[in-house]
């Protein structure tokens, strides 16, 4: 091992262990913080339980709301893993290898939050099995069913796989009895030796590959649970491949918000440099560029070709309180970030750049989530017999139960990432010492 | 409809008698099931009950013939088809409380349709009370709804009664992930409330928004004896829908919406003997009804084919709905928890 490589690992060691430490005030309050949302989140939902679904504010028409929207949201965060890891592994970029694991351990806590908002979301969650006994391929729940269940195992695999050398690396280097303990049972007795990184390299180039076409189904048919029926402005063929951009574009910006906190809360600066953010800035114009491209395909489409129903569908998007939505989505959600994002990557100074990234990031998530909740609410509003004519008038508006628990879930993805991050290297030290041999440390970004 | 019997001139649909097995009872029961079946062969011979009845009166007035011929009895004691002389085949005795294949299943060889004559329907809401009355169903929910259709510059308004459509490819079972709700042979789709686990997919799915989720507890008048066909008693989150009252059809007898609509707007039949029968008892040949009239069936386009068909309001007979803006109820936007089991 080289020096350079060395001074790095030897680096990384400390800092990581400077990360495990739980004893600070700051971390005790957050934790803290987080699990009162998701005391008073699981309260609300014991509360539905009981009550049913009344508590909600969906009704006949409008009968799904914002835990479908919550699913739809969170699986979308899930991609942020697949694309770093996988497909800029399958590329070959070099400044993937620090941000790998935070970018997988958001696509397993996503899928764990996410998933289960279906359930949440139903009458009978005491009738889940039901899927197993009776369940038929027709529907394309079952689709999402073995497709996301494929994703979560592949996605635990794939990060824990990885994880493997750092364990065994990191495994006399802790200073906690129990976690030493962990990590020895979890390295699976792995020592760093040539042959076993070479069997380690091989499983991961073969599973970064699979796990592509198993992300891209997994967005494909949450879109199709939409599109595969007859109501306006969902039964659309663009989409799959909508969903999966869209998909990709929210877990980008999730992965750069992520960053940006662990640089700032564990003082990651050395590891997460310049270089990963232009890296990762460019990235997300292009995709915040597809993304408005498939939204303007999406609306003028659907407003242009006047179907009666479309027609009143974009009524609804377009007005009221949707349209208050609808426009703060073009403007502060899409073409804003755009412009903050061309606006960091060209820029030669450091000043605020991170800054305005978190701003961006944030916005287009807040944006994503506006987004998919105005794919599902409008849509059921816009029934193909007027509603007006059965003397009522459709609305919705999601109860306190419905925010609780949705902010529950984003509590408890916040803590399953923090503890992990508490419990586990949140930088992949051996791929950043192999990038180091491999491609110099330039291109892999971080400073010694 | 001929082999088909209710529980009370049978006796066969009273379980509890068969049950407590003494000689006298079971002598009984076999007296009655003797009775039972000379009646139902009886039937039979008189023809189908509520078509055969209507059509013979209608036969009667405008001196039409209606459906097929008579079927005859034949030495042999079985019903024969008189022109081919072939064996008509019998349908199984039904009870009430059909078995849970036969419920999936359906009432074979029958194919269930709906007509509904917006020219007759007067706006007065009789089917949806009766309904409601029989199903139990919590206030404001209507399984079957009397819509005001707003007209246009050409065209009045009209009065637009709107069941489950019960349609033949019907878009929410197929994305039923457990086949909680089904398509019969019959032609009708059913929920079965003790499988469907809540996920209101097929609500999402149904261009129609004939679907309703039971949000809430539930009232129920009686507990027990739970069938698909019957729809009751509901369960909290489940879905719930206009069934075409299964339970009434096994008995020979018409859905009660159709029974209550003094208009005569509703008619109801089987498409397979191409008849369909309104409360008056008038009986109208399905084909020459539709083609004579004009009949279509509400958003065709859609490709789900309902079983539902619907005459134009053409001359209306009645007065056309007054569309009143001020009447259309504004759901309040709702952070309580008092929310009722509406239809909103
Ligand atoms: S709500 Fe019930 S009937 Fe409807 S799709 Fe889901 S399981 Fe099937």
């Amino acid at each position: 091992m080289s020096d350079l490589a060395k001074k790095v690992e030897h680096q990384s060691i400390i800092d990581m262990n400077e990360s495990f430490r739980m004893d600070g005030k700051g971390f005790k309050l957050w934790v803290g913080f987080l699990l009162v949302i998701i005391l008073v989140a699981m309260a609300a939902y014991i509360y539905q339980l009981t009550s049913g679904l009344r508590v909600t504010g969906m009704g006949n028409y409008v009968s799904w709301g914002m835990y479908m929207t919550n699913f739809v949201f969170f699986i979308g965060i899930s991609h942020a893993g697949t694309l770093i890891s996988a497909i800029l592994r399958v590329t070959g970029a070099p400044w993937r290898r620090p941000i790998t694991r935070m970018a997988e351990a958001i696509t397993l806590f996503a899928l764990m939050i996410g998933a289960p908002m279906v359930m949440i979301d139903m009458g009978r969650p005491d009738r889940v099995w039901h899927v197993f006994a009776y369940g038929r391929l027709n529907s394309p729940i079952l689709w999402d069913i073995l497709s996301i269940t494929t994703y979560v195992s592949g996605s635990l695999m794939y990060l824990y796989v990885a994880l493997i050398p750092d364990l065994a690396i990191f495994v006399d280097k802790v200073k906690a009895p129990w976690q030493r303990k962990l990590f020895q049972k979890l390295s699976l007795g792995y020592k760093n030796t040539p042959e076993q990184e070479k069997i380690l390299n091989k499983a991961l180039g073969a599973m970064c590959i699979v796990i592509i076409p198993v992300a891209i189904s997994v967005h494909t048919v949450v879109s199709w649970i939409f599109s595969m029926t007859l109501r306006p402005g969902w039964h659309s063929t663009i989409f799959g491949p909508y969903f999966v951009v869209g998909a990709i574009f929210s877990g980008t910006a999730a992965i750069i918000t992520a960053m940006i906190v662990f640089r700032w809360a564990y003082g990651l600066k050395k590891y997460l440099t310049m270089v990963h953010f232009k890296a990762l800035g460019k990235l997300m114009i292009a995709l915040n560029a597809l993304y408005i491209y498939f939204t303007v395909s999406e609306y003028l489409t659907i407003w242009y070709g006047r179907h009666e129903v479309d027609h009143r569908l974009m009524e609804v998007i377009t007005s009221g309180i949707y349209g208050k939505m609808w426009f703060f989505m073009w403007a502060f959600c899409l073409f804003l970030p755009l412009a903050l994002t061309v606006w960091f990557v060209m820029k030669k100074t450091e000043k605020y750049s991170l800054t305005i990234m978190m701003v961006a990031t944030i916005l287009i998530n807040i944006g994503m989530y506006i987004k998919r909740y105005l794919i599902i609410v409008p849509t059921m509003m816009t029934t193909y017999i007027p509603a007006e004519a059965a003397g009522v008038k459709i609305s919705y508006m999601p109860t306190v139960i419905e925010w609780s628990i949705t902010f529950g879930g984003l509590a408890m993805f916040m803590l399953l990432y923090t503890m992990f991050s508490k419990i586990f290297p949140i930088i992949s030290v051996f791929e950043i010492i192999e990038g180091i041999h491999q491609e110099g440390i330039e291109k892999v970004g971080v400073e010694a | 409809m001929s082999d088909q019997c209710n529980p009370q001139s049978c006796g066969c649909g009273s379980s509890r008698a068969s049950q407590d097995g003494d000689g006298d009872t079971q002598r009984r029961q076999f007296l009655k099931f003797g009775f039972a079946s000379f009646a139902a062969m009886a039937g039979a011979v008189g023809f189908h009950s509520f078509e055969a009845k209507a059509q013979s009166k209608k036969g009667d007035a405008k001196g039409e013939t209606c459906g097929g011929p008579t079927p005859a009895l034949s030495t042999s004691g079985k019903l024969i088809d008189p022109i081919t002389g072939k064996e008509i085949e019998k349908e199984p005795h039904y009870h009430s409380h059909a078995g849970n294949k036969a419920v999936r299943e359906g009432i074979p060889n029958r194919k269930w349709v709906m007509v509904i004559d917006l020219a007759e329907c007067d706006g007065c809401e009789k089917c949806t009370s009766s309904c409601s009355k029989a199903h139990n169903t919590p206030p404001e929910r209507q399984w079957i709804r009397v819509f005001k259709m707003s007209g246009t510059a050409e065209k009045k308004p009209y009065w637009f009664p709107k069941p489950c459509f019960q349609c033949d490819d019907p878009p929410c079972t197929r994305v039923c992930p457990v086949d909680a709700t089904f398509k019969r042979q019959d032609g009708i789709v059913l929920i079965d409330n003790e499988r469907c686990i809540g996920c209101r997919f097929c609500m999402a799915a149904c261009p129609y928004s004939t679907r309703y989720f039971n949000w809430g507890p539930v009232k129920n008048v009686v507990e027990a004896g739970y069938t698909p066909e019957k729809s009751t008693p509901r369960k909290m989150g489940t879905v719930e829908k206009c069934d075409f009252c299964p339970d009434m059809l096994r008995e020979g007898k018409l859905p009660h919406c159709a029974t209550a609509c003094t208009m005569g707007a509703i008619m109801f039949g089987d498409a397979n003997e191409d008849a369909v029968t309104d409360a008056k008892g008038r009986t109208y040949r399905l084909s020459k009804l539709l083609a004579e009239k004009g009949g279509y069936r509400y958003l065709e386009e859609l490709g789900t084919k309902p079983s539902v068909y619907y005459l134009p309001a053409k001359n209306p007979t009645y007065d056309p709905p007054k569309i009143d803006e001020s009447e259309i109820k504004e759901v309040a936007m709702n952070f309580g928890f008092a929310k009722e089991n509406s239809n909103v």
